[in-house]
Order: structure tokens, then sequence, then C-alpha cells
């Protein structure tokens, strides 16, 4: 499958797809160790991204998605996953300004948009934060695409090791961000950010498996 | 050059409180808010803030942005991301919320440009978390009270200094010296402080009241200064009696509060 402006497509729809039904899920991680908003305030955000696709603007190259998305989180998100997420997509639709991504390109994608976060939110991994499933995912992206991986290979590595990633949030103590308030008691709580980042990235490689577009 | 103040808070009523206690000090100074979510609810969005910047950057040449909790910062850094020009005329300054927009705004109201304003915000966070003066809420009572105040059953925020102030500085010899009496019941509170710091900013003379610079809102606020203490007032330079005068007057005048 080629992954062009109509599979970023696709992926915005089964991000939302996803997120609708993990907001719940979100919403009780981060009621354990944050504020409790982040299920809501991803499933508002990309419900908002929806929303805008439905816009008819023409858009060629996939970054032209990602810009939308990244712009509609910003606005639409409330705490601090906006600018994260915003940030993360902005940069990732920099760098995709193309009809569709070969292996390296994808790569180059996701540390574009690890690259973002980092940036923003000056956090590295073992913090507890978005970046302990971003970070392994991008690893994983570059090594398959170094071993000669197809695209969509490299997405389900990078997919497969944000999900590892995420859940090894689990005995980590909190140093930054909201959680990092309760210390040693933010212990035994999976992450939300890092959970919503497996989330993102399963959706984007759900959406290069199938051509099916979930219903909205 | 003209600088105005940006806040951005997670909470509308917490940036329009900020404002509002600037505003009451810099009535000239264009004070504006990106508060809140999309809806005005808790949280920060990117179209708000940057609606504020775009309104204040058309009124004046630069814009100090105070922002509160972690995300606010994102949003900010964000906003300047999406677009870089920002960043020419724009500074998020590290400092306490309300402390730093009110020093912000004191300072930008004296005609200081977008360096001092940045540092005066930035340096408002000498003014809280350390020993010495301190907030209290005062329950008055009617029959004068403590602090002498003829207003009946109301809570009213004064300073206090839990020891007396410190004595002044040496004059030098161009120096002039005076003495003066706080005549308001409550001290000399925020709004007569930044009156007077705007006085002696207008003055153009180095003042010191109580050993502290004039200038300084934050500085007179910390002296806390309850009525009836006295108080030194010192000046150098070729004005130095005019402008000893010209205090001793603002402040025996009670800030036409008494």
């Amino acid at each position: 499958m080629t992954l062009d402006v109509a599979w970023s497509e696709r992926w915005v729809r089964r991000s939302a797809e996803a997120l609708s039904g993990a907001r719940v899920e979100l919403t009780e991680l981060d009621r354990q160790i944050g504020d409790g908003d982040h299920g809501e305030n991803m499933h508002r955000g990309f419900q908002a991204v929806l929303a805008k696709l439905d816009d008819g603007a023409e858009r060629t190259q996939v970054g032209h998605v990602l810009k939308v998305v990244a712009t509609t989180l910003m606005s639409s998100v409330g705490g601090a996953s906006g600018p994260l997420y915003g940030t993360a997509f902005l940069r990732a639709a920099k760098v995709t300004e193309r009809d569709d991504l070969d292996a390296s390109s994808v790569v180059v994608m996701l540390e574009a948009a690890l690259e973002g976060i980092t940036t923003r939110g000056k956090a590295t991994t073992g913090e507890k934060t978005m970046v302990d499933a971003w970070q392994p995912a991008v690893d994983a992206a570059a090594r398959a695409a170094q071993d000669g991986a197809d695209p969509v290979t490299v997405l389900q590595a990078a997919a497969a090791a944000a999900d590892v990633g995420a859940t090894a949030t689990i005995p980590l103590v909190a140093t930054k961000g909201r959680a990092s308030y309760l210390g040693e008691r933010s212990a035994g709580h999976e992450d939300p950010g890092a959970r919503s980042t497996a989330l993102l990235l399963g959706a984007a490689l759900a959406a290069a498996l199938t051509d099916e577009v979930p219903a909205a | 050059m003209t600088v105005g103040v940006v806040l951005v808070s997670h909470s509308v009523l917490l940036a329009d409180g900020a404002a509002e206690l600037a505003r009451e000090m810099a009535p000239d100074v264009v004070v504006r808010c990106g508060a809140g979510d999309v809806d005005g609810g808790l949280g920060t969005s990117l179209e708000r803030v940057q609606a504020a910047l775009a309104d204040t950057l058309g009124q004046v040449d630069d814009v100090v942005v105070l922002a509160d909790l972690g995300s606010a910062v994102l949003t900010v850094e964000t906003a300047f991301e999406v677009d870089e020009s920002l960043v020419r005329r724009a500074r998020l300054v590290s400092a306490p919320f309300v402390e730093g927009a009110v020093a912000a705004a004191v300072t930008a109201q004296q005609g200081a440009g977008l360096d001092a304003v940045a540092a005066a915000a930035e340096g408002a966070v000498a003014s809280i978390g350390r020993p010495g003066p301190v907030l209290e809420l005062v329950e008055t009572s009617g029959t004068g009270g403590a602090a002498g105040t003829e207003i009946v059953g109301e809570t009213v925020a004064v300073v206090r200094a839990p020891e007396p102030a410190p004595a002044g500085p040496v004059v030098p010899a161009d120096g002039v010296i005076a003495r003066v009496t706080v005549r308001n019941p409550l001290g000399l509170h925020a709004r007569p402080a930044a009156v007077l710091a705007r006085a002696v900013a207008d003055l153009g003379v180095p003042v010191t009241v109580g050993g502290v610079d004039a200038t300084s809102v934050l500085q007179l606020l910390a002296l806390g200064a309850t009525g009836g203490q006295e108080l030194e007032i010192t000046a150098r330079g070729d004005r130095a009696e005019v402008a000893v005068a010209a205090v001793v007057g603002l402040i025996e005048g009670g800030f036409g509060e008494v």
C-alpha cells in the first residue's frame, strides 16, 4: 500500500476512531496521575480535525493533511497535549510535502515529530511522558528502514515499539509534566500521553493496512 | 517605544483579575488576555493567544508575555513557532504571574522599552517566596482597628512587615533628605505605591523611599509601610529638592484617600 495523501486522511479518521474509543480509558489514566482531561481533549481535538477535513479544500500531499491536524490540535486541545501534538504534526508536515512516503521518509517524519515534542516539552526518555513512546518508535522505524523494510513495515515497527514503550511507562516515576507533582505516587500507572501516542501510531499502521475508512 | 502586556492563563478569571490589577496601576498600558480553552473553560487555546498577541501588537511596538502553568507556556511557544515573525516583537518571560504582570505594566507605563519591561517582570520573583513583608488579610472593625481604618466589616489585603523597615541609606553630598508620615490608614498599599512610583519615574530624579528605589512598585510594597509610619525620603542631583518636595507632598496628601 502507498503512503499517500489518501493514507494520511485515513490515518486521521482511524485516529479519531481510536481516540473516541479510548477516551474513557485515557481520561481514567490521566485522572490517576494528571488532571483527568486527556481523553476528552484528544477526542475533541480529533473530532475538530475531522470537521476541518470535511471543508472540501483540496489536499494533494501528505504534509497538507498533517498541517491541518497540527493547527487544529493546537487550537482545540486544551492542556499540554495541544501544543505538544500540534508541534509534532507541524514538524512532521514540513518534512512530508510529497505525494507519498518511502521507508526513509516515514523515519524522517517520525523523527521530526519527536523533535517537535522534545523541543516544546523539554522531556527526554525515562521521565514518564509521551517521549517514552515516541523515542522507541523512532528507533525501531530507523532500524527497520535500515534493514530494507518497506514503508508499511517501517510503520508497523514504529507502532509496535510505541505500544511497548507506553506499557513500559507503568513502573516509572514521573519527573516531567503534571504527573511529576505526584512524585513516587505516579509509579504504577501508565502515562496517558504515551498511550495516546501508541494509539495514534497504531492508527497510522491500520490506515496503511486497509483502504477501509471507519464510519465517522 | 511602547510595550504592552499579554497574559496567558488556563483561567479566564485569573487572567482578567491579574489584568485588572495591572491596569489599575498602569492605566495607559495595553494589557490583553489570551486565556481559557476554545470555549472559555479551563485550558489554553492557540487561537486565543494569537488573537491577544495580534490585538496588542496592533497598538504597541513590543509585547511582554506572561504565562501561568506549563501548557500555557507551551501554547505561547507554539504561537511563536507558527509565526516566527512574532519573536522579534514579543518576549515570553519567566516570571510570577501576578507580581510579574504588575511589575511589567508599571514599568511599561513609565515608558520603558522591551528589555526593561521584561527585566522588571522577571525581577518580580524577588518579591515573593522569602521571609519578610507578607500579604495578610485583615478583618477590619468599626472601631478603627490596628490599621486605623474606618471601613466597617470588610476584609482587606495589606502588606505588613514583621520587622521595622530598615534605616535609609547614607545620603550623598549632593543629596536631600526629608521625613514624612504615611497618612493612608492602610499604609502604602498597591494603589498609592503605583501612583508614587509613576510620579517618581516622571520626575526623572533618583529618589529612595524608606531606603528602596521609589520607581519600583514592588519594592515600595515590600516596605510594608503602615499608616502612621514615618518614612525617609532621599534624592540627589540637580532637582533633588523639587523631587523630595513632590514625594513628600504626595505622601502627606494621602494619595486622595484621606
